[in-house]
């Protein structure tokens, strides 16, 4: 059984048909990546897997449990947990209330202390700013707060929109190793990227979104070298 | 810094916008009115403290715009002043020249523009000689001004305590004379008599005051101040970790006494005034709960106090117009409270998903729609429609009936002692952190496993629970209540005072409620001022002190945080 299943969803704003039938799965331990222009429905995509909207038709089930029933907050409470895009921090909260907001799901007290010494691990910058205000930070920085965070809850999926967007190419990288390395720790990454050339580069397959519609879905190196996928996302004639 | 540039434009400018607000208080007849409040025997009144408030205030602003060095204040303040004073003088010249008057007579018009007040302008003196002095006075005021904004605040701060003391006692001489006179033994009788002829401050008595008062604030300022003996500075965590060190103890010892004495030393006048301001601290601590911590700003909050009162007055009623249950009051206010919640959450569903100004206009007509149905015929066997719900019962505590604004003053100090020890609580509480995230952002609050409708309840909820005991007792203390007693202005006045006390703050929310409950009660004889003087204290507090008097921690770093980002920007920009 996969971990995540959307099966042929159909998500509305108002009026506004955004996703028109996608199907998309997961399997545990993968990082598995969504890439399309701007418009073409990733982030109603997630939003929709993670509860903040609802599709009229279709589900979306994680180890074989409809999760379109769950409230938003109740399915970080499935393991499912989500970097908004924009980053979305708390920007009048410290960067440590910060985290701990993230662990909200979780009983407290348990194994928080611990989980935030993990995250200074991985974010050492991190640990430095831990008293400062989170939207006075770069945004680097606060791409870092917002992906802590969101680690925080202890995800076994993490859904994550856009972490590159509006970075120096510097810190690109930095971001796409970290995500690496939140996979090998065993969490699985389900990754939104306009920088498809990045996100195909760490990621084992990946799908092609189109005005509301999976076009394409294939491996990570197929898609590389996949000739539409060059010319319209990576750049190549 | 960067230097800051004007022209003689600037500040003739300023100095017009002083004038016109010189003149203002002249036309609507504040200053006649005022001046017959003498603080100070023979010389300073009210109205003289009116009149040199608008060259204060201008001057202020002008010096912080303008001015970066000593000799540039000592210039703003100068010119500011001075030219304060022209639409005062062109007024008397209007007022007193008889070529005009045989024209037309300006009172025809502007009916305060009297003799009195041209004499007021005029420090009584010939027209011209008296034009002199005004400006000559303004100018003094308005370097002095200036020159206090720009001393040491080691020096400011004890003349400003000095100053503000010495006016406050002298303005309410009467309530200090009226507290004097409760002290055992005529001791205090003998004070006032020291302190006061007829009814103001003496010169001698006036400098005294002062001078204690600038001395020990510039005493207290001097000495060491460590975290902990600093000024009255609990917090919840210190006081549950570590205890309480003596200091705190024997503060803590003296501010419980106080309170507990309070009505006795006062009086009955003044104990009803500290019933008016803790009811409003009841309701203020509830409305920060919703504005404050969940960010729902709801301008129908009075219709939870309306719920309150109306449960404990059917409930309790003794008349047969009424279908009173002629329960007592303990028994009814447990239902009073509920009644309330249940509405706090019956209008909270409907406005879940609004925000910001849309949730304000509909909890604002929440708050009108209740008033209506109080009033209405259709309701009226129950709610007694214009006629509203008489006799309702007083407090009977171990047989002891409560009914005095002294006895009531317990109910409303208990009331408030233990909301606001359920505030304190809540804030610190997991929910009080499901609050501050959903006001910070409710999406990614929602992401993070926050369940918004429930949250928003709660404050709904909460909120509406302390109104609605503040409805209670207000019901139980005035016996009879009247639709027209739960109107707008009670939202209006219970939102400024947590803004001017400042959003999030309980010490605010106190403070808030004795600035703009308090001081009207014991200035009613200028209450024909009162939304004036409200106004104006609302718009120079926004452009003063945004953040309120006391503003909450989270508040204060936010507008810190504002000014780090600014002058980093200006840094990034001055570097490139
Ligand atoms: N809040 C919204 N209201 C209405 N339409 C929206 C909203 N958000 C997104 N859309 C529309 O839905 C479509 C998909 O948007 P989105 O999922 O944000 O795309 P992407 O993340 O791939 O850039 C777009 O056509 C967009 O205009
Ligand atoms: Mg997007």
């Amino acid at each position: 059984m996969a971990m995540l299943e959307v099966n042929d969803i159909h998500t509305y704003y108002g009026n506004i048909h955004a996703l028109k039938g996608i199907s998309i799965t997961v399997e545990e331990g993968e990082i598995v990546t969504l890439i399309g222009a701007n418009g073409a429905g990733k982030t109603t995509t997630l939003r929709t897997i993670s509860g903040l909207l609802k599709p009229r038709q279709g589900n979306v089930t994680l180890w074989g449990e409809d999760i379109v029933q769950y409230a938003a907050h109740e399915v970080v409470f499935q393991g499912v947990a989500m970097v908004p895009e924009g980053r979305g921090v708390f920007a009048k909260l410290s960067v440590k209330e910060n985290l701990e907001m993230g662990a909200y799901s979780r009983k407290a007290g348990s194994g928080i202390r611990q989980d935030m010494d993990r995250m200074f691990a991985l974010f050492p910058r991190l640990e430095e700013r831990i008293g400062q205000l989170a939207g006075t930070l770069s945004g680097g920085e606060q791409q870092m707060v917002a992906t802590a965070r969101a680690l925080m809850a202890r995800p076994k999926l993490l859904l994550m929109d856009e972490p590159s967007m509006g970075l120096a190419p510097i810190l690109v990288d930095g971001i796409f190793d970290t995500i690496k390395e939140i996979n090998q720790e065993g969490t699985t990454v389900l990754l939104v990227e306009q920088n498809a050339l990045m996100a195909l580069s760490i990621a084992n397959r990946g799908y092609v979104l189109q005005t509301g519609e999976v076009v394409i879905s294939d491996s990570a190196e197929n898609l590389k070298v996949n000739e539409t996928v060059q010319k319209a996302y990576l750049g190549i004639d | 810094m960067e230097e800051k540039t004007y022209t003689w434009r600037d500040l003739i400018n300023y100095g017009l916008l002083g004038s016109v607000v010189t003149l203002y208080f002249g036309m609507i007849g504040m200053l006649e009115l005022f001046d017959e409040r003498i603080l100070i025997t023979p010389f300073l009144s009210l109205g003289d403290v009116l009149l040199f408030s608008g060259v204060i205030g201008i001057v202020f602003f002008a010096v912080n715009k303008f001015a970066s060095s000593l000799n540039e204040a000592f210039k703003v303040g100068a010119v500011v002043g001075a030219v304060s004073a022209i639409f005062p003088i062109v007024l008397s010249f209007i007022a007193t020249s008889e070529l005009i008057a045989e024209q037309f007579v300006i009172r025809d018009v502007f009916v305060s523009v009297t003799d009195r007040l041209v004499e007021i302008y005029n420090f009584g003196l010939e027209p011209i000689v008296g034009s002199l002095v005004l400006i000559v006075a303004f100018a003094i005021v308005g370097v002095l001004t200036a020159l206090f904004i720009k001393t040491d605040p080691k020096i400011e701060r004890p003349l400003l305590m000095g100053i503000v003391l010495t006016l406050g006692i002298g303005l309410f001489s009467e309530n200090v004379t009226q507290i004097l006179g409760n002290l055992p033994a005529g001791i205090g009788r003998s004070i006032s008599r020291l302190l006061f002829t007829n009814k103001a401050l003496t010169i001698v008595s006036a400098l005294i005051i002062f001078l204690l008062t600038a001395g020990i604030t510039y005493w207290r300022m001097r000495r060491p101040t460590t975290g902990e003996s600093r000024g009255f500075n609990f917090s919840f965590e210190d006081i549950s970790n570590r205890g309480l060190n003596r200091a705190q103890m024997i503060q803590l010892a003296i501010v419980a006494v106080v309170l507990l004495l309070l009505p006795w030393m006062v009086g009955s006048f003044l104990s009803q005034v500290l019933f008016n301001v803790g009811l409003f601290i009841l309701m203020g601590l509830g409305l920060n709960i919703v504005v404050g911590y969940a960010g729902l700003l709801d301008l129908g909050y009075v219709a939870f106090f309306a719920f309150g009162a109306y449960t404990m007055g059917i409930l309790t009623t003794a008349t047969s117009l009424n279908p009173g249950l002629g329960l007592n009051f303990w028994t009814a206010l447990p239902f009073a409270i509920l009644i309330a919640v249940m509405f706090g959450i019956i209008l909270g569903v409907p406005v879940l998903n609004m925000r910001g100004d849309y949730l304000a206009i509909v909890t604002l007509g929440f708050g009108e729609i209740i008033r209506i149905l109080a009033l209405s015929d259709w309701l009226a066997p129950v709610m007694g429609g214009a006629q509203g719900v008489l006799k309702i019962a007083k407090p009977v505590f171990f047989g002891v009936e409560m009914g005095s604004p002294e006895t009531m003053y317990y109910m409303v100090l208990a009331g408030s002692l233990l909301v606001g020890f359920v505030a304190i609580r809540l804030r610190d509480s997991r929910l009080g952190r499901q609050w501050m995230a959903m006001r910070e952002d409710e999406d990614v609050a929602e992401a993070m496993g926050i369940n918004l409708v429930q949250t928003k309840l709660m404050a709904f909820a909460i909120g509406a629970a302390f109104s609605g005991l503040a409805g209670a007792i207000f019901s139980a203390r005035v016996n009879n209540i009247f639709p027209h007693s739960f109107n707008l202005l009670i939202s209006i006045n219970a939102l400024s005072l947590i803004i001017v006390g400042g959003i999030g703050s309980i010490p605010g929310v106190i403070i808030g409620a004795l600035v703009l409950v308090g001081l009207p009660e014991l200035l009613r004889e200028f209450s024909e001022y009162r939304l004036l003087m409200y106004g104006i204290l609302l718009i120079v507090m926004m452009l003063v002190r945004p953040e309120g008097f006391i503003p909450a921690e989270i508040y204060k770093r936010e507008l810190r945080a504002d000014e780090e980002t600014e002058t980093e920007i200006e840094a990034q920009v001055t570097s490139s």
